[in-house]
């Protein structure tokens, strides 16, 4: 069951019920377009040639035999990709460097990870193409590899780039290494702090990669005609950035792109960036035909970006009253091939939740021959949490403090400073943590080998570009367009703001997800923004409707446009002749269209400012079975401040979603490597993401404090759910057995270890 | 190479095609006749995004060849609702809201209803079991449970 705690709330009619998503029915059914699904005539199949090897340098790739098998229609390589310049661009948190992107797109010098592509085909049939890459003959120098973080930045290790000096170090180090970029944040005085403290604890702990594990692989198909122009229907998060990156990657116009956005089966902040969609494109335009392609599960563990692994030690300071002086955080983060790790996210998000005066975290952006990271539900934040929230669990317990009571003692509130510059102004956070102490959980009795667990977690949330556009049709039916990729349900939140808005019934609205010749910019569904920043551009565009619809009215009464108001979804005049004239619905105003000025149509674009970000905090209760080093979840439960709840089953679902992940990530997850630097365990046998029979309910608890800065009040609620879970099932498991673990994944080998005292 | 021809009963239509050898049932259902609702997630029986029944047996259609299907009754997602009335399984995975990205749902959809033909009262940890071989990323399965366990209800008549 799920509970809501609502502050504030105002009568609404749509907004916070639970209608049957606009989408659903085709996704029973089997009829819903996935990035798989789109077939062209005369399309062929693209693949990709991979790398066996975790680091070479490449001597000669001959790819002859290949072009002359009967069937073949297109050969590349990354000669068939335009250089990049070497250039960080955008907000350093997120910084991209096309010169790192096209390599790892398609390799150049040298193949940096097991899986890195070095060429691709296209052929009739699939048959043909695998038949093909079997032809292609690539001459490597294998060189020495790494794998491991703490190794990477090691004086001696192998280098993946000869030339790569650490960005962020004054004076810039003299000679290269695989630290591509060191962060640091701080506030305060960090010797002060910790010479106030009356006890100091310090941990070190360290994470495994992650995959985001969507079940849908990445698939596109692609089609480049011979006068230029390109079209490209792709699952992605957002394919105007898709169609940006590819577009840059061949060296083409972005107004040659046409990207229709497919279904997306999954992303997690996995498909935010582009990987098959530049190879088949490329094909395409080389072949002249159109290509599809479609990874494998096993290319899309060894060439998708996981998430980082880590090595991190935490320092906390903490008076005898329970009060958190200073803290230090040091945090070392696997980029894999490619720098560009989460780790500022990381330094910037760790002890964000509390009011701490000192505070210094600094961060390793560190490249090994791991494929490229990608981003992964709050990228980095869980990392952190995780490490924090150990160290804050065994700060209450050396202070004899409740740790829920703890954390409300220490909670930032709006303008408490954090260590990146910007004062929090949102509240939000005491309300998760008193949510949990109300809960009948909380003071539940345990049995033998049981634990509980608590964490609480900080993402930022974000809002951006976004645009959309309303039509009313003549017979009062709406369409809503927006340009943000539907991840898992936000057409049902956009339309539920829309109808509320402009005051009809949610059936009557239509909401679709335009491709990019079609709608204005919009950025990745990603960072908890769709609802946030889409849906102001929905409701604004929804308002520019009412606007023109009250000023027909007008027309149509022969009154002045500042008589006439809307209200429940008609047109009313309110001026001398309110009582000549019976109010006007939408759906009478639209048969008088042609009448009274021709099509209704709004659109609206926005750069979405006024983000709350999204704080949450979480407890498990689990058993470890001392046999065997199992460890079963017996309960959790996710208190969120999520804002407006829009859809709540669908905010429900998010933050159950977000715990399992987070449960994965805690007790199975992990990449495991062979010493040649070869993943053993690329598919979903061996890399065993939670099942049903794993897990418990998860019970969501949504906290509704509203956002004043968007017209419902929502925040954002896709990531802030995974960043406490990795820690309080930590926290539970030290817990029952009485030792802290220290590393992820805590499988049963190692539970077993520490359980026998041999850690 | 020579292709095979096969003859299969899919979703109680009498079907031909030709297939290659090795190419897999799924292949086949989504490359030769079109019906791209059996989804690949990972092509080795592990994730249950394929899953459909064979004469009447749940099976992942990527661990079966196409050449195997000859003579045999399959039935995917597209035979799933009647005509324009969804099964009540469907029904309920909408009303749940126990999709999200809805790319596993297919596969979870043929799996509950071929638990709930053998076992029209599943508890939940029943549910939880059958379904351990389909992967969900998104919802945490907790509202799927809900789904499948509402939708016994109702088929039940309760």
């Amino acid at each position: 069951m799920s509970a809501t705690i609502t502050s504030g709330k105002k009568k609404l009619k749509l907004v916070g019920t639970r209608p049957v998503r606009p989408d659903g029915v085709p996704k029973v059914t089997g009829l819903a377009r996935f990035g798989a699904d789109y077939s062209l005539p005369g399309m062929l199949w693209g693949k990709i040639l991979r790398s066996p090897h975790a680091h070479a340098r490449i001597r000669s790739i001959d790819t002859s035999k290949a072009q002359a098998l009967p069937g073949v229609k297109a050969v590349i390589t990354s000669a068939d990709l335009p250089e990049q310049e070497f250039e960080y661009v955008g907000p350093e948190r997120v910084a991209v460097n096309f010169w790192h992107m096209t390599r790892n797109i398609m390799a150049r010098e040298k193949v940096l990870y097991e899986g890195h592509a070095v060429a691709a085909v296209a052929a009739i049939s699939r048959t043909v193409a695998d038949e093909a890459l079997r032809l292609i003959k690539v001459d490597y120098e294998v060189l020495p590899h790494v794998i491991n973080v703490e190794e990477a930045m090691q004086p001696d290790a192998p280098l993946l780039f000869e030339d790569m000096i650490t960005r962020g170090v004054e004076p810039a180090p003299n000679k290269p290494s695989n630290i591509s970029k060191r962060i640091e944040l701080k506030i305060g005085d960090l010797e002060a702090g910790f010479a106030a403290a009356d006890e100091i604890v310090e941990g070190s702990f360290k994470t495994a990669p992650v995959h985001q594990g969507y079940i849908e692989p990445q698939a596109c198909l692609a089609r480049f005609d011979p006068d230029g122009q390109a079209e490209l229907w792709a699952s992605s998060q957002g394919h105007f950035v898709i169609r940006a990156l590819t577009a840059r990657l061949l060296g083409m116009d972005i107004g040659n792109l046409r990207v229709y956005p497919a279904e997306i089966g999954g992303g997690f902040g996995g498909k935010n960036v582009p990987y098959v969609e530049p190879v088949a494109l490329a094909l395409s335009r080389k072949s002249g035909h159109p290509v599809k392609i479609v990874m494998s599960r096993e290319e899309v563990f060894k060439a998708c970006g996981p998430a980082p692994g880590s090595s991190m030690t935490v320092r906390i300071g903490v008076r005898k009253d329970g009060k958190i002086v200073a803290a230090d955080g040091l945090f070392k983060f696997q980029a894999g091939a490619v720098p560009g790790s989460p780790v500022m996210n990381a330094c910037m998000c760790a002890f964000s939740p509390y009011d701490i005066p000192n505070v210094r975290t600094v961060g390793y952006d560190v490249v090994c021959n791991r494929p490229k990271t990608a981003a992964y539900r709050a990228p980095g934040s869980p990392i952190s949490a995780y490490a924090v929230e150990n160290v804050i669990d065994m700060v209450a317990a050396r202070i004899g403090m409740d740790p829920l009571r703890f954390r409300l003692e220490n909670i930032a509130r709006p303008g408490t400073p954090t260590v990146s510059g910007p004062k929090h102004t949102h509240e939000g956070f005491a309300e998760t943590i008193q949510a949990l102490m109300q809960h009948p959980g909380y003071t539940a009795p345990l049995g033998k080998n049981q634990g509980r667990g608590f964490a609480s977690g900080y993402w930022f949330n974000n809002g951006g570009e976004s645009s959309a556009a309303v039509h009313v049709n003549e017979d009062g039916t709406v369409l809503v367009a927006t340009g943000s990729a539907d991840l898992s349900g936000t057409r049902a939140s956009i339309a539920l703001m829309a109808a509320e808005t402009l005051g009809i019934d949610y059936d009557k609205v239509r909401p679709i997800v335009a491709d990019t010749a079609s709608i204005g910019y919009s950025h990745i569904s990603a960072g908890s923004r769709t609802t946030f920043a889409t849906g102001i551009a929905v409701v604004d565009a929804c308002k520019k409707v009412i606007g023109d619809l009250c000023a027909r009215a007008a027309m149509i009464w022969d009154v002045n446009a500042e008589d006439v108001v809307w209200e429940d979804g008609c047109a009313r005049c309110t001026g001398n002749k309110a009582g000549e004239c019976e109010p006007l619905s939408l759906k009478a105003i639209a048969a008088k269209r042609s009448v009274t000025g021709g099509p209704i149509v709004a659109e609206v674009s926005v750069n979405a400012g006024g983000v709350a970000p999204g704080f949450a905090t979480e407890f498990c209760d689990v058993e470890v079975d001392p046999e065997t080093g199992a460890v079963k979840v017996l309960r959790f439960v996710a208190a969120q401040d999520v804002g407006r709840a829009i859809h709540p089953a669908y905010v429900e679902g998010q933050i159950q979603g977000g715990a399992a992940q987070g449960i994965g990530w805690a007790l199975n997850e992990e990449y495991i490597y062979d010493e040649a630097g070869r993943l053993t365990n690329a598919g979903f046998l061996d890399y065993r993401v939670p099942v049903a029979s794993d897990l418990p309910r998860i019970e969501a608890v949504l906290v509704e404090v509203l956002n004043p800065n968007h017209p419902f009040g929502a925040k954002g609620v896709g990531e802030a759910n995974i960043v406490p879970s990795l820690a309080a099932v930590a926290n539970a498991v030290s817990r029952a057995i009485g030792r802290r673990m220290t590393e992820l994944p805590m499988s049963p080998p190692k539970i077993l270890k520490a359980v026998n005292g041999e850690q | 190479m020579t292709k095979n021809h096969v003859t299969a009963t899919v979703n109680g239509d009498v079907v031909e095609f030709l297939c290659e050898t090795h190419q897999t049932l799924l292949e086949v259902l989504r490359d030769e006749l079109g019906l791209t609702g059996t989804k690949e997630g990972c092509g080795t029986g592990d994730c249950g995004a394929c899953s459909v029944t064979i004469d009447g047996r749940l099976m992942c259609s990527c661990l079966v060849l196409g050449v195997e299907a000859d003579g045999k009754a399959i039935q995917t997602i597209e035979g799933m609702a009647v005509g324009t009335a969804l099964h009540s399984l469907q029904r309920k995975f909408l009303e749940h809201a126990a999709l999200q990205c809805g790319i596993c749902t297919p596969g979870i959809l043929i799996a509950a209803r071929s638990l709930l033909e053998r076992n029209p009262d599943p508890t939940e940890e029943e549910v939880r079991y059958w379904l351990a071989g389909n992967l969900c990323r998104c919802t945490g399965y907790h509202k799927i449970v809900d789904a499948v366990l509402d939708a016994a209800r109702e088929i039940r008549g309760g």
